[in-house]
């Protein structure tokens, strides 16, 4: 698995990672070191990238979970985009989709 | 022996084996090295020994061959360093290994595999880890008026950490007052107890039901759940047994929707963990799809053979390489 953190700017508060390979039990921890500590100063907006992502398991849920919970306590925004199918039923059945919309709308309020 | 009698010995033999080329000195090599490795003796002390003794008996060693006896020196010595590393490490493997085969007989001691026995259901269960310790979980209820609980549950990750809130999972649903055993106030209990109690990026995904005899009712609810089947004698179809609700762990206000079927004879319910309809192929997931052809396979068979028949099926077709912990239900009514 290969992780990559883009930054447009320097100053800039919006942070893009994206993920090459799988997330699985073995990778996970180390994509969640990465991810959480960007979700902890206030006001970032910090989007998952997983168009190049082969495969996930239940335990990338959790890594991504933690991270919505880190941006919420911490008022940062924290989105996922270029899911597969199987990611998406992933996220459907588990709840997690709705989480996440609900995140955007919370964001649109403070906005 | 100690370090001088040791170096007599070893110059008497090796003197010999230069002069005579003894068989015999080479059987008291090898007698002499099983008892260095008894006394902990390492590899480079031994090709020091040899070095010392080489200079005694040919005190004019070529300079190149010199040369060559301290480069050896120096391989063993970082040899002897990475060898005893290396024992260590086993050693240390050895006894986590115990350690987890300790906690594998705990856990199972505590997961009630029974499947009781029921006179309007034929009921059917298997639970199988993929590694020593499982993540997934099932447990059979029984309520007031003869109702028959069932939960399925599937912590994240696998192995020790899952093991350990599959156990939390177990307590809390013990500890639940019988009174209160309708599923969405089950899930909604157990998920304030894991959210409260475990790290931030576990979950559990939960289904729990509960079949009212005397009503022929089953209602449920599912905390992100892989959905169930619902088998429907009349129409001889399967369909999935849909519901929504979040993954315990994930929001502390969740809230859970019960959802009821009315249960007619022949009627059947399959419930099950993602490591069923996830198992793996050379083309890739099998899917749920896969399951109900085998589950219509082997209806006709009681439950338990039912079970096994597909969990057997399954494995065949991943070569029998468990991906994931794997947890199959059938009830036929």
């Amino acid at each position: 698995m290969k992780v990559m953190i883009e930054q447009r700017r320097s100053a800039d508060q919006s942070f893009r990672v994206s993920v090459e390979g799988e997330i699985d039990i073995y990778t996970a921890p180390s994509l969640k070191e990465k991810l959480i500590p960007l979700t902890e100063r206030s006001g970032r907006m910090v989007t998952l990238d997983l168009s190049r992502t082969a495969y996930i398991d239940s335990t990338a849920l959790g890594v991504i979970i933690a991270a919505l919970k880190s941006a919420e306590k911490n008022h940062c925004s924290f989105s996922v985009e270029g899911m597969t199918a199987h990611v998406k039923r992933l996220f459907q059945i588990t709840g997690l989709m709705e989480l996440l919309h609900r995140q955007k709308m919370t964001e649109g309020d403070h906005k | 022996m100690d370090d001088d009698k040791r170096l007599k010995a070893y110059k008497i033999m090796l003197a010999h084996y230069m002069t005579q080329k003894e068989e015999r000195a080479l059987y008291n090599g090898k007698q002499i090295s099983k008892k260095m490795i008894e006394q902990n003796i390492s590899p480079e002390e031994v090709v020091g020994m040899h070095i010392d003794v080489l200079n005694r008996l040919v005190p004019n060693l070529d300079e190149p061959v010199q040369a060559s006896l301290q480069f050896l020196m120096d391989v063993m010595v970082g040899y002897g360093v990475a060898y005893r590393e290396h024992q260590i490490l086993r050693d240390r493997q050895k006894q986590l290994d115990s350690e987890i085969e300790i906690a594998a007989d705990v856990q199972q001691s505590l997961l009630e595999g029974t499947v009781p026995d029921y006179p309007f259901a034929d009921v059917g269960a298997i639970s199988e880890p993929a590694k020593k310790m499982t993540g997934d979980y099932f447990q059979f209820v029984r309520g007031h008026n003869d109702l028959l609980g069932v939960a399925v549950a599937d912590i994240v990750g696998k192995g020790i950490p899952a093991a350990m809130s599959m156990s939390m999972i177990k307590y809390a649903m013990d500890s639940l007052p019988e009174s209160s055993q309708t599923p969405p106030v089950v899930l909604s209990s157990l998920n304030r107890v894991v959210h409260r109690n475990v790290d931030p990026s576990m979950f559990v995904t939960m289904f729990y039901g509960v079949y009212d005899p005397g009503k022929e009712i089953f209602s449920f609810a599912s905390a992100g759940h892989e959905p169930g089947f619902y088998y429907m004698a009349e129409t001889d179809r399967f369909e999935d047994l849909e519901t929504r609700g979040f993954a315990l762990g994930f929001s502390p206000k969740a809230k859970y929707k019960e959802y009821k079927r009315k249960v007619a004879p022949g009627d059947m319910i399959i419930l099950l963990t993602d490591g069923v309809t996830e198992v793996r192929t050379n083309k890739g997931f099998a899917g749920r799809k896969l399951t109900v052809n085998l589950i219509r396979k082997y209806m006709l068979l009681p439950a338990q053979k039912l079970v096994e028949n597909v969990f057997y099926d399954l494995q065949r077709i991943q070569n029998f390489e468990m991906h994931d912990d794997f947890t199959f239900i059938a009830m036929k009514f």
